[in-house]
């Protein structure tokens, strides 16, 4: 059961992850947007929305502090363990905040109005109850048990099995005795991962960067077939030029439309 | 130098009777879609007034085209690269789909399956098209009409004039402005895409959205200073006008030029030096009339057709470009205006200004609208109809519009002399610095403008025919919610699943 939870699940999420992406970029680019809404409504996006992805910034960066760099690490760089508490329970409670805020003003505007309303999918509501699931989890672990309980040192157990996750050697006895609330918070995690592909989420990954480099004014050839889809930036600087057909017949035709 | 082509429109406005078939008709072929009601790609609209969207040129609110900072650098209004990013959350400048207006429909089943005998009239109610629920209609692309409603005097443009303009019966003026996309040669949409889905074509210079690699981002909408892109918020994606391609690459005029029934609108090929254009834009306000002119090349040169010959363009351009007729009234007899460009985005749709008002104020003055030299002194004395057409055409400036609308007071008094007792009115002529053959063509292209001189649109280059005769099997626009005819009938769920191409 343990090896079920802890290894089979995480690496099928992974698998649908990684294929979902590759399946949706190839067969579907006309539905890869953030589906904006706020020509709709802009009252409680402009508030709600900054906060939400600027909380998520945050929430995403104290995820990657916390499972990825090894206790021993930060031990070995002289910052013990209760400063390191301090910093990850303060980041994660004030981050957490904002997304929670952003989260429910956006969750809010999707029933205050009816013009947002009609434009809501099936999928967007899947979302929306699945990050607020994952929120909700997560806040409690930061809140409950962090700040206001025993607290519990995640970074002996979960981290150390989420790493080996990637290196092909993940222990489920690390998880065993995970407070409950972790437990859910991880194995929902791999299960949102596997929900990511199939949603608005996958505009993450147009963050659009490349814009700060680009030139402003972008030239493309009729004939020249669409680049690869998001394309390195300097592909973007390449005017490809119209290679003149000089082969090619001249037609007989007039050169200009006369209609009688 | 880099020479490009540059397909080009101008439309002679005092030949707009305001009929809306431009905007019909585009809208027939364009955007009649779930997601694109409340979009016009071609509106005609009533000026003085403030405009679909409402208040669209008043920059200091939108944000949108370009500035010149601090140092005289061409910077977007709405800010860098940087700040732009920092918007993405949440375009501050972005209108509301109220400053559009909201859509709406009627349930018509009512009158259909009303019952006989009834006591009352079955009326039927309008419905949004956004929430499904019976609304109001109170606004609308077209809602100052004729200088309907009561928004005409707020209208942006009534800022910059000297005197208050009173609108009373007997001195008011008005006409119609049909706008489009501008296709400009410097398009602030496409320099504030973040993702690079927008792009001007190379061979003709259109400006499109490519619908696959847009990302919602929506700043194009913002930075257009001519709110003339679109989201489409049943895609998430922006639309815009095309030039209706498809249709120029076969050689014929847009939907808009087709139809129109005051055969008002020119379409025609520019040959333009790229290199030059970012120092035009760059240029202190009061050039700026100028310096978008300057960046256009003399077609009949023949170092420029050995230019465009040399960098690869097809000879059936070379031959269009001689005959443009949007050449000759943009740069040979000088009455084409750009729109706004003071936003620095040099448009390519330009603007015959219309004599009407002026002729109104002769009227209303009680001199003669049939004596030159009354039209004139008008054009000279009268500062408010000249005034606001600077600040439309001219960016300001008022010798130059003034200058345009002496032109065609001349052409109309010559061809009066010359139509009524044969004279040829040489003092006419040397006031413009035209000669009679010039007035005779250029009446001849704007008054009797024949279908042919009108619409001088080369095809798509043969040696191009059969790649895009290999793209004929499926249209590249036909997708499910795409700007195609075969657009979804419901709002589509987040994936949408385009046919195999």
């Amino acid at each position: 059961m343990h090896t079920l939870i802890w290894v089979v699940v995480p690496y099928a999420c992974l698998a649908v992850f990684v294929a979902g992406h590759v399946w949706r970029w190839r067969h579907d680019q006309f539905g890869w947007t953030t589906h904006t809404s706020q020509i709709l409504e802009n009252r409680l996006l402009r508030l709600g929305s900054p906060l939400f992805h600027l909380g998520a910034f945050g929430v995403i960066a104290g995820h990657a502090m916390g499972l990825l760099i090894p206790e021993s690490l930060t031990a070995a760089i002289g910052v013990d363990e209760h400063t390191y508490h301090l910093v990850s329970v303060s980041g994660g409670v004030v981050t957490g905040v904002m997304l929670v805020a952003g989260l429910a003003l956006l969750i809010a505007r999707r029933f205050v109005s009816g013009r947002i309303r009609r434009v809501t999918t099936t999928m967007d509501k899947v979302l929306y109850v699945a990050l607020t699931a994952m929120v909700v989890l997560g806040m409690s672990g930061t809140v409950v048990i962090n700040l206001f309980g025993e607290g519990y040192n995640y970074r002996e157990t979960i981290s150390v099995w989420f790493r080996g996750v990637f290196w092909f050697r993940p222990d489920p006895a690390l998880m065993a005795d995970a407070p409950l609330v972790f437990q859910l918070h991880a194995i929902g995690g791999f299960l949102f991962l596997a929900l990511w592909p199939f949603t608005r989420l996958v505009h993450v990954w147009s963050a659009p960067l490349a814009y700060l480099w680009r030139p402003y004014v972008v030239y493309r050839g009729r004939r020249t077939p669409a680049p690869a889809p998001q394309p390195a930036p300097a592909a973007l600087r390449v005017v490809e030029p119209a290679t003149p057909d000089t082969t090619a017949p001249r037609s007989a035709e007039p050169a200009t439309t006369v209609k009688s | 130098m880099r020479i490009r082509a540059q397909v080009a429109m101008v439309m002679n406005l005092d030949k707009c009777i305001g009929c809306h078939t431009c905007s019909v008709t585009c809208k027939q072929t364009w955007t009649n879609r779930e997601g694109t009601e409340y979009v016009w790609f071609n509106n005609v609209e009533t000026k003085p007034g403030i405009g679909y969207p409402k208040f669209y040129e008043d920059q200091d609110r939108w944000k949108g085209g370009w500035k010149l900072d601090g140092k005289g650098r061409l910077t977007l209004r709405s800010g860098g690269r940087l700040a732009r990013l920092g918007k993405i959350f949440a375009n501050p400048d972005l209108p509301s789909i109220d400053d559009y207006y909201e859509p709406a429909t009627f349930d018509k089943d009512i009158l259909v399956n009303a019952p006989a005998g009834l006591a009352d009239t079955p009326v039927k109610q309008p419905y949004s098209t956004l929430t499904g629920e019976p609304m109001k209609i109170e606004w609308g692309a077209n809602w100052e009409d004729s200088l309907g409603g009561d928004t005409f005097e707020q209208d942006p443009n009534m800022r910059n004039m000297t005197e208050k303009v009173k609108f009373e019966f007997e001195t008011t003026f008005m006409f119609h402005l049909p706008r489009i996309c501008e296709h400009c040669l410097n398009p602030a949409c496409v320099s504030a895409c973040p993702s690079g889905a927008m792009y001007k074509r190379e061979e003709d210079g259109i400006v499109l959205v490519d619908q696959d690699r847009c990302r919602g981002w929506r700043m194009c909408v913002s930075a257009c200073p001519y709110k003339k892109v679109y989201v489409n918020h049943a895609t998430g994606k922006a639309e815009k006008c095309t030039f209706c391609f498809p249709r120029l690459e076969a050689g014929q005029p847009t939907i808009c030029s087709e139809t129109c029934v005051g055969r008002l609108r020119y379409l025609g090929i520019l040959w333009y030096d790229e290199d030059a254009v970012l120092a035009a834009a760059s240029v202190p306000t009061p050039e700026l009339l100028d310096a978008q002119r300057g960046v256009f090349l003399d077609p009949r040169d023949p170092a420029v057709q050995r230019a465009a010959r040399d960098a690869g363009h097809p000879e059936e351009w070379i031959e269009a470009a001689q005959a443009s007729p949007v050449w000759k009234l943009i740069s040979e007899y000088r009455i084409a205006l750009p729109l706004h460009p003071e936003y620095r985005t040099l448009p390519m749709v330009w603007y015959v200004p219309p004599l009407s008002p002026v002729l109104d104020a002769v009227g209303a003055a009680g001199r003669d609208d049939t004596d030159a030299d009354d039209v004139f002194h008008t054009i000279q004395d009268l500062r408010i109809p000249v005034e606001y057409l600077a600040s439309l055409f001219t960016a300001g400036d008022t010798e130059a519009a003034g200058g345009v609308l002496m032109k065609l007071a001349a052409m109309r008094s010559y061809m009066r002399a010359r139509t009524l007792d044969g004279t040829v009115a040489r003092d006419l002529l040397d006031g413009i610095g035209m000669t009679g053959d010039q007035v005779e063509a250029m009446y001849r292209l704007l008054a009797i403008a024949k279908y042919d001189e009108r619409y001088v649109i080369p095809a798509a280059h043969t040696g191009q025919a059969a790649a895009l005769e290999a793209s004929m099997d499926s249209c590249s626009l036909d997708c499910e919610g795409g700007p195609g005819m075969g657009g979804a009938t419901r709002v589509p769920v987040t994936i949408s699943r385009r046919p195999p191409s």
